[in-house]
């Protein structure tokens, strides 16, 4: 397991999100309007929307292709609808953001 | 240890089974599943409702995705099994996947029933099974020609309402004397017809199909008696034959079904079969509820519990046809040794029938008004000896013991384990306690929980009274729907609160107004943006987080996260210069797709996010500006070429569509706003179907409003006649800043108009100039503050951040 550094809290706009691009997929970021941060696979569990493309609100975004509510906390539709993406841990540490990824040096081996 | 389950078949029958298994014994099986059907498991029952357009396809999955990703399920779409080997206890695909079992469900369900009349392979000759059908008769229904439907069963009259409904004339062929009379009696049988003709369907009954006549595709049928009906489209919907093919090869005992015990064991100790593929005690099924049924006792045989047995009922039969309610139960046929009564009320197209042996209901027939279903077969199910209430019986439960009618002690008087839900088989008591023991108050919620009224929707009303009695004053269906989740003010409240307390941003609106959520949702934020943006155009600061994604890129999301672009040509009209600038980004950023638009522009489909600065660059380059195809605003204004150049033309429609696009453009408005200028009443820009179009005559300008050729179809409404271009767009704008501030969000002005009514809406635009005025006036004070090209600020640099991911991590060290 490795943290990657992928920059600062103020590149993300308040209750919105950026994308990470990693090996595994894309990965979204997301700011809360309590200024808390999260990161999630970027691929609804139902149509495999951009997540990182919704309105967030609360802690939950809503995906822009079919509406359905993802928690940012766990990974997990909201409401009626089953499916869940991955979480991905995320540190702040005073505004600088890094997330965990499983060993990525597996891939080219 | 985990064994290891294959299941032949997606449907709703093994998607139930999965439920109750994982419930029961999570983790004992890996489980498989071939699915013929390229998708997930979605609701059959609802492929009517999709047909007749008053579901989509999305709303009736049942187990998206991300429900086989969780429980660990390896789904093969579109994978057809073509053999079972029980020596080696394998099962092989069409596509040469091999997997070994030690559990196979056979799930494989039932074909329909092709007629063999010659012509029956002609193109054009579809069933009615799955979402494919479905699809095959919307793009036949485009057409709105002649469709026959032959069958006048169930699946039938549901066929011919939805085509019908999409705008086909359709006949209904049936070979019996009356139609359903699978479940109706003759005299609801008649009734029936009446009620469908009434729909503009014709139906012919005692109709012997002799042929299917036509030259590689259907022209029409031919009848025994020589009659010729004309058809493009040919719907057979005769009924169904279980799938037993793929079971019969195996060597499992095979009937009309695939012949099961009671606890869902075929004669092969290690397969199960269920749903419409299985025979048990001689008899198959097509309804959901005992398919249900068999679901559940086939998982808890899985799950290791032996005891459960499948028992034969009698499920009701209903119709999904909005607006025509019949309910049929049971045994219904005359007999020495039975007794019936009837009920008929002509004026009120009611006719109630019940079929009694020795005091008891074995059967029901309902028409008309069907809400006392649930208690017949109650007292049928039970058995109950109806002879002290025989006088009163017929009128229903609310009539027992001297009580006035009233549908409400109906419900309250149900045992509870009364069934509500036939569909999901969920009783009174299971939805009263959920109501309570979760605090649910509205009627998503306790279908989420509780699946009632989830699949037909039959039972919604039902299930809307039994919420009314549990939670009295705290369930009320016909009060102002809220915004949202997040209050209980309605739209209309929340505009005049705005406007009444001053509110001049969206914390301002959810503090004052008591939003019960921190920072609200996907559904009232975005409206609470238009409208502040609406009300204070010099004032509130737009809120691009409570933009829906293609407002605040700009651009149109695609399916696949890519995005369209559209620039402006205005009126329709462009020329060698755009077209090359249009050209170059098409080259240089190899874009997929090029189409021309409805609205006479040219959309390029397929950009990643990431180009999108750079396209608008290249085509800013020409001048263009964005086309908003993706706003809630103004998009197009569509012209023909009017005066100019056509010999009809009688004023300069051209110009004038110029005109009005480069005054309204970049404005926002409560739904998309489309618009057209015909130079003649021949109406080549279709400006009789567009939300607000003009119709140039010698005399001078018709405006017309509240058109709609989208999911609803509807002419437009005259406002009035004008004589100058001038006046044309001063009506015009005012009439479009009259909808801006009165309409709900996401309304289109077809809706609204209906709404506040026309008249009203000629008197304030028309009539009254004081008015009319104002608006204009308002609205040209906004457009000061909305006509600036998002595009051209994107390229400079505005909102960086939108189009580029925050980091690119890993791919170094994946590389070492």
């Amino acid at each position: 397991m490795n943290w990657y550094s992928i920059g600062r809290i103020e590149d993300i706009p308040l209750r919105g999100a950026r994308c990470v691009r990693t090996p595994q997929g894309k990965i979204g970021v997301f700011r809360t309007a309590e200024n808390e941060v999260f990161a999630i696979e970027d691929h609804c569990p139902h149509k495999g929307g951009p997540l990182s493309q919704g309105i967030v609100h609360g802690k939950a975004v809503t995906c822009p292709l079919h509406n359905w509510v993802i928690s940012l906390e766990t990974g997990k539709a909201l409401g009626a609808d089953e499916g869940a993406v991955r979480s991905i841990p995320v540190k702040n540490e005073d505004g600088a953001l890094s997330i965990e990824l499983e060993s990525l040096m597996m891939a080219a081996e | 240890m985990t064994e290891k389950l294959v299941i032949i078949g997606n449907g709703m029958a093994p998607g139930r089974m999965l439920e109750h298994l994982f419930e029961k014994a999570p983790g004992q099986y890996q489980v498989t599943i071939f699915n013929a059907e390229p998708r997930v498991n979605y609701d059959r029952i609802m492929l009517s409702p999709v047909l007749s357009g008053e579901k989509e396809y999305e709303e009736i999955i049942i187990h998206g995705d991300g429900w086989y990703i969780k429980h660990g399920i390896t789904l093969y779409k579109g994978h057809k099994i073509v053999a079972i080997d029980r020596a080696a206890k394998t099962v092989t695909s069409d596509h040469g996947v091999t997997e070994s079992y030690d559990k196979l469900v056979i799930a494989t369900g039932s074909v329909p029933f092709i007629i063999p009349v010659p012509g029956k392979d002609l193109r054009g000759v579809i069933t009615y099974r799955d979402l494919d059908d479905v699809q095959a008769m919307l793009l036949a229904a485009q057409s709105r020609e002649k469709a026959v439907v032959i069958g006048g069963g169930l699946l039938g009259l549901e066929a011919a309402a939805g085509l019908a409904n999409r705008g086909m004339d359709v006949t209904v062929l049936h070979v019996m004397p009356t139609l359903m009379e699978r479940q109706l009696d003759p005299a609801a049988g008649y009734l029936l017809q009446k009620a469908v003709e009434e729909r503009g369907i014709k139906v012919i009954c005692k109709a012997n199909t002799k042929a299917i006549i036509g030259d590689g595709k259907v022209e029409g049928i031919e009848l025994d008696d020589g009659r010729i009906i004309p058809a493009t489209l040919v719907v057979m919907a005769v009924g169904i034959r279980p799938s037993v093919g793929l079971a019969r090869d195996a060597g499992l005992a095979v009937n009309r079904g695939i012949v099961v015990d009671d606890g869902m064991l075929t004669s092969d100790g290690s397969i199960m079969a269920l749903g419409e593929c299985a025979e048990v005690a001689g008899q198959v099924y097509g309804l959901v509820a005992p398919l249900y049924e068999m679901a559940r006792v086939a998982a808890s045989h899985l799950s290791g519990d032996r005891s459960a047995a499948f028992v034969h009922s009698d499920t009701p039969t209903k119709l999904k046809v909005t607006g025509i309610e019949l309910f049929s139960l049971g045994d219904f046929a005359d007999g020495d040794d039975r007794e019936e009564i009837v009920l008929r009320d002509a004026s009120a197209g009611v006719y109630k029938r019940l079929v009694l042996k020795d005091n008891k209901i074995i059967g029901t027939v309902l028409y008309g008004e069907t809400a006392d279903g649930a208690w017949f077969n109650d007292l049928k199910k039970r058995q109950t000896d109806i002879s002290q209430m025989r006088e009163t019986l017929i009128f229903g439960q609310a009539y027992q013991g001297g009580s006035p009618l009233d549908p409400m002690a109906a419900v309250a008087a149900l045992p509870d384990d009364a069934e509500i839900c036939g569909c999901n088989g969920v009783c009174k008591g299971k939805i009263t306690s959920t109501i309570t023991g979760k605090g649910l108050t509205s009627l998503d919620e306790v279908r989420a929980h509780t699946k009632a009224s989830a699949s037909c929707g039959s039972c919604t009303g039902l299930v809307e009274q039994l919420m009314t009695l549990t939670l009295g004053d705290n369930y009320n269906p016909a009060a102002v729907q809220p915004m949202c989740g997040c209050t209980d003010l309605g739209h209309d409240d929340v505009r005049r609160l705005i406007k009444a307390k001053g509110l001049k941003s969206i914390p301002a609106v959810m503090q004052e107004l008591e939003w019960k959520t921190s920072c609200g949702c996907a559904k009232c934020r975005p409206a609470l943006n238009y409208y502040l943006i609406c009300d204070w155009p010099d004032e509130y600061a737009d809120d691009y987080q409570s933009r829906f994604i293609n407002e605040r890129v700009h651009a149109n999301i695609q399916k696949d996260g890519t995005y369209s672009v559209v620039p402006r040509m205005w009126g329709g009209v462009t020329n060698a210069k755009e077209l090359r600038a249009i050209a170059d980004v098409v080259d240089k950023f190899d874009v997929p797709l090029v189409k021309v638009t409805g609205g006479q522009r040219i959309d390029l489909l397929g950009i990643e996010k990431e180009d999108l600065p750079a396209v608008w660059a290249g085509l800013g380059k020409a001048g263009f500006v964005s086309g908003q195809a993706y706003a809630k605003g103004l998009r197009t204004v569509k012209t023909c070429v009017g005066s100019d150049w056509c010999r009809f033309g009688t004023q300069d429609s051209t110009g004038l569509g110029i005109r009005i696009e480069k005054f309204m453009w970049g404005s926002w408005t409560p739904a998309k706003l489309k618009m057209a200028v015909s130079g003649c009443p021949r109406n080549c820009a279709e400006a009789t179907c567009k939300d607000i179009g003009v119709i140039c005559v010698d005399s001078g300008f018709e405006i017309h409003f509240a058109g709609a050729a989208g999911l609803d179809i509807k002419g437009t409404e005259v406002l009035g006649l004008v004589k100058t271009e001038d006046e044309a767009l001063e009506h015009i704008v005012a009439l479009t800043q009259m909808y801006r501030e009165q309409a709900r969000y996401l309304e289109r002005i077809y809706k609204w108009a209906k709404r506040v009514g026309l008249d009203e809406i000629r008197r304030q635009i028309m009539s009254d100039a004081d008015k009319r005025k104002a608006y204009y006036d308002r609205f040209v004070f906004s457009q000061t503050f909305a006509q600036v090209d998002p595009w051209s600020e994107r390229v400079s640099g505005k909102d960086k951040h939108e189009f580029r991911p925050m980091a690119s991590v890993g791919f170094n060290e994946a590389a070492e």
